[in-house]
């Protein structure tokens, strides 16, 4: 689905604190699988993360999605690109405070245009099926972390996207959360989509959910393992 | 199309649930916006009520007003002008006036005294401007005594005050009988101060003024078109005046705009780091953005333009009238019927909306190219 | 040099559109000089930023001109009682020789804008920018006529001297003076009539031919800017004499006014926005063969063609109910 060749990305070229954070990564990820990235923060994990969700674009290097090379593409493409593929939890959630649950699950969707009571029927339909249907009325300050994460994850698949990206999804939660967490991406990777997690959580990294792990060092890939208990 | 239609519609809603998140900064910059515009449209209101009030009043004034001149100076009319103008083809009519000035030790103001062809008095009446009747604190039935240029007092009675709706030209107003305005000046009879021609047709009148000006080298026609266009010059150019200055206010006010959008908190800022990373483009940024400033421009626009509004016709612009009015001492004290004028309205937007406009524009675009991966990297 | 709070606004306004599009110079060179789509660099990244920058400053141009062309006309109208001879606009702008060369000027900048917009909308939809260079080269060729424009309205308002008698009681009537004419040449009303639904039906007719796949684009933006021509002409002509029902006045300024019901917006509108589109459909039609423009390109000339069409029938249809309502009978004498 996803496939990368010699990916590098440089930050502040040409200056003092110039800074490769990534150093040629070839990489390929097969769809409907659930993939974890690990390894030490600043090891570029983060920055592959936000390369394949078309966040950003690799200094040099091909990046095809669905064979058709997006490395090339400007801004306003690649965003195109983004809003329709991949739906993104991130390590703060990342709600604005001040709207309501339900405007904050439907955000994503505002620059489509699309009709407004079928927008509003789906993220009602998201927020019962995570349990928030009584708080979408709620400012989103006013959940407790469990909702809010529950909340961003409505949020992300307010487009219907293929493919969910979560960039430590588990750092800010208790066991018994994370795991609730990890039930739910179990479920989405059981309807069919991708899922692509960066973590050095153990929990969730060690976890039978996830079907392939790749570690990362230095901006590189260190080695391609499948977790001893990964049986799907 | 419609989903572009309902886009907007998105954008605006979003852009309305932050400008209510943030109340104070909204609030503050509404005020501020809406004072410039409610300083700015006072002028122009108050200028051009004012204007509006001298082409109403000088619509029904004579059309050719001759006056004699000696050594270049006005100087009475003297026997026989009248009769000699004889019958000049599209006069319809033809009258020698009274009037001068006279100064008023008591108030240090000086009053237009006139005979009133249309209003014939006894001697020994007045009616005065109001202006003046409330300088001089007097009612109708009172006694007034003036000193004459000749030493002599003359006592007058009041008959009446002038309406107050007229008293952008009548605060000063002394209107008396010919016999006691040519006792007072010590006028000869036969002697006018001028003479007023009526007439019909405006494409005639500048040919009777030719002919007058050759028939009596010694005197000149003015013209009410030109009394007009002499007007209109001046307002305008003290409302240029004042709005030149006001430009000083305007640039302030964009140095602010561009304060308050360059100098985002870090709240919006990483507000939009979380649109452009959840799949919102630059552009969509930009255009929530422009739906923040239109909205802005246009509740601060109608806000000032009402205060102004309220301020200009129903408490008589009292922050403004000393600069913009008072030629005289009496200031006068008058309702300014509403005018509203398209051009004025269009300048007004012009000299608001466009500098707010020009001052935010790069500082928006700065916002709105945030990194999408911002978010991510903390 | 008369000070006046529309030559403020207008003078105003024009500088900083100039000062606007001359600091985006520099940008627009860099642009050109070292796009590199390919290239996944920072400094091309901000390069493909600063084009967001860019299209909204024209964008701002465009809409201050639009806005500044109505101020100018209602203000040459107005300053017309200024002037000794000048009824209306048209004496305003013929007090000096650089009247009415500013208002063409800035109506040609007004095009030339819009013609850009089109332009920039058709290149950010293909994802490879294909017409990025070409786009700030021309943005470049537009400063020259932005200039132009702002010098000849300085030069007009700074020799405009109002006819004015200095104090209530003070100077003599001029006879000499030299008075304004207020009439401007007009062409026969027959002739010009049949040119004028001529010249719509042939641009409409050719917009919307090129609207249902005939490849006309050039044709059209021809037709277009003949049909806004004549169209003017047509004004002066005979529509205009239809509002006023009177045989003498050409004006073609004073049918914005509210003397007259604003029925010139009826008529400027359309033919403005018919224009404007139909001279964007010939600027795209120049690209239509680069390949990834190839299903752009109809899409978005069709939708203008379309628009000029609609446009341009407005227009006749407006100076006929014109026409028919008045009660000038000119033809028939």
């Amino acid at each position: 689905m996803i496939e990368l060749r010699q990916i590098h990305k440089t930050f502040n070229a040409g200056r003092e604190n110039e800074f490769h954070a990534l150093n040629g990564i070839d990489l390929h990820l097969p769809a409907e699988r659930v993939t974890a990235l690990r390894g030490p923060s600043g090891s570029g994990k983060t920055t592959l993360l936000s390369i394949i969700g078309c966040l950003a674009r690799p200094t040099s290097g091909r990046v095809r999605l669905l064979e058709r090379d997006i490395s090339g593409l400007p801004e306003r493409f690649l965003t195109e690109v983004r809003r329709r593929t991949f739906g993104f939890v991130f390590q703060q959630f990342n709600l604005i405070s001040g709207l309501s649950a339900s405007e904050n699950v439907m955000l994503p969707a505002y620059p489509l245009g699309g009709d407004r009571h079928a927008l509003q029927a789906r993220a009602e339909q998201l927020l019962t099926g995570l349990r928030l249907a009584h708080r979408r009325t709620t400012r989103v300050e006013l959940l407790s972390g469990g909702e809010q994460q529950r909340v961003a994850i409505a949020r992300a698949l307010i487009n219907e996207p293929p493919v969910i990206i979560a960039d430590e999804p588990t750092a800010n939660l208790d066991t018994a959360l994370a795991m609730e967490f990890m039930a739910i991406i179990e479920e989405l990777a059981s309807t069919g989509r991708t899922v692509l997690l960066s973590s050095h959580d153990p929990l969730l990294v060690e976890s039978s959910l996830v079907d392939r792990v790749i570690d990362m060092r230095d901006g590189r890939i260190v080695d391609a393992a499948v977790p001893a208990g990964a049986g799907r | 199309m419609n989903a572009w239609i309902e886009k907007q519609k998105y954008l605006i809603d979003f852009t309305l649930a932050s400008l209510a998140r943030r109340k104070a900064k909204s609030l503050g910059l509404l005020l501020v916006y809406s004072l410039i515009v409610f300083l700015l449209a006072s002028v122009m209101l108050f200028t051009h009520a004012l204007r509006h009030a001298a082409n109403e009043f000088l619509a029904g004034a004579p059309e050719i007003v001759l006056q004699r001149m000696v050594a270049g100076r006005h100087d009475l009319i003297p026997p026989g002008y009248l009769e000699r103008i004889g019958r000049l083809r599209g006069v319809q009519e033809k009258q020698g006036r009274l009037w001068g000035y006279y100064y008023d030790p008591v108030v240090k103001a000086n009053y237009t005294f006139m005979v009133a062809d249309d209003r014939p008095l006894a001697p020994g009446k007045l009616v005065v401007g109001a202006g003046l009747a409330r300088t001089r604190g007097v009612a109708p039935g009172n006694l007034i005594s003036f000193r004459a240029y000749s030493g002599k007092l003359f006592t007058f009675s009041i008959a009446d005050i002038l309406p107050a709706k007229s008293e952008l030209v009548s605060a000063d107003l002394v209107l008396l009988s010919e016999a006691d305005f040519r006792a007072f000046f010590d006028i000869p009879p036969g002697h006018y101060t001028d003479i007023t021609l009526r007439v019909a047709n405006p494409l005639e009148v500048r040919n009777i003024a030719g002919k007058l000006a050759q028939q009596f080298p010694d005197s000149r026609p003015i013209l009410r078109e030109e009394i007009l266009r002499t007007y209109d010059s001046i307002f305008s150019w003290r409302e240029g005046i004042v709005l030149a200055l006001a430009t000083l206010a305007l640039l302030a006010f964009a140095i602010l705009a561009w304060e308050k959008a360059s100098g985002l908190s870090a709240d919006e800022r990483r507000e939009i780091g979380i649109l452009k990373a959840i799949g919102w483009e630059t552009g969509d940024v930009l255009r929530m953005k422009f739906w923040e400033g239109a909205l802005l421009s246009l509740s601060a626009f109608l806000l000032g333009y009402l205060a102004a509004y309220v301020h200009v016709f129903h408490f008589a612009a009292s922050f403004l009238s000393p600069v913009l009015k008072g030629w005289a001492v009496l200031y006068p004290r008058f309702e300014l019927s509403p005018v509203i004028d398209g051009l004025q309205v269009t300048t007004l937007f012009f000299f608001t909306v466009f500098p707010y406009a020009a001052a935010t524009l790069v500082p928006i675009w700065r916002t709105a190219i945030t990194d999408p991966d911002a978010v991510l990297r903390g | 040099m008369i000070l006046q709070p529309a030559i403020l606004a207008l003078l105003l306004s024009s500088l900083l559109c100039i000062g606007l599009l001359l600091a985006a110079t520099p940008y627009a060179i860099d642009l050109i000089r070292h796009w590199d789509l390919s290239s996944g660099s920072e400094r091309q990244l901000l390069r493909e930023r600063r084009t967001y920058l860019l299209s909204t400053l024209l964008a701002f141009v465009f809409a201050t001109q639009l806005v500044a062309l109505l101020l100018f006309v209602f203000n040459a109208d107005r300053m017309a009682s200024l002037f000794v001879g000048a009824m209306c606009a048209v004496g305003t702008l013929q007090a000096n020789a650089f009247g009415f060369p500013a208002l063409l000027a800035q109506i040609l900048v007004f095009f030339l804008a819009a013609v850009w917009l089109v332009i920039n909308h058709v290149d950010t939809h293909a994802p490879d920018y294909p017409l990025l260079r070409i786009k700030y080269v021309l943005l470049l060729c537009l400063l020259p006529f932005l200039l132009t424009a702002a010098v000849l309205q300085w030069r007009f308002f700074l020799a405009l001297r109002a006819d004015v008698i200095t104090s209530c009681c003070g100077s003599l009537f001029s006879d000499a003076a030299p008075g304004v004419t207020a009439d401007l040449a007009a062409a026969p009303p027959l002739p010009t009539m049949l040119a004028f639904y001529l010249s719509l039906a042939l641009a409409s007719g050719c917009a919307l031919l090129h609207r249902q796949g005939l490849r006309a684009g050039y044709l059209v933006a021809l037709l277009s800017a003949v049909a806004f021509a004549v169209t003017m002409a047509a004004l002066l002509a005979f529509i205009s004499l239809h509002v006023y029902e009177h045989p003498h006045h050409h004006c073609p300024f004073c049918i914005l006014k509210p003397d007259y019901s604003y029925q010139g917006y009826a008529l400027y509108v359309p033919l403005f926005v018919g224009t404007a589109a139909g001279l964007g459909v010939g600027a795209v039609q120049a690209f239509a063969s680069v390949p990834s423009l190839q299903s752009v390109v109809p899409a978005v000339a069709g939708r203008l063609a379309g628009i000029a069409a609609a446009m341009f029938i407005a227009v006749a249809v407006v100076a006929s109910l014109i026409v028919a309502n008045s009660r000038l009978l000119l033809l028939d004498n």
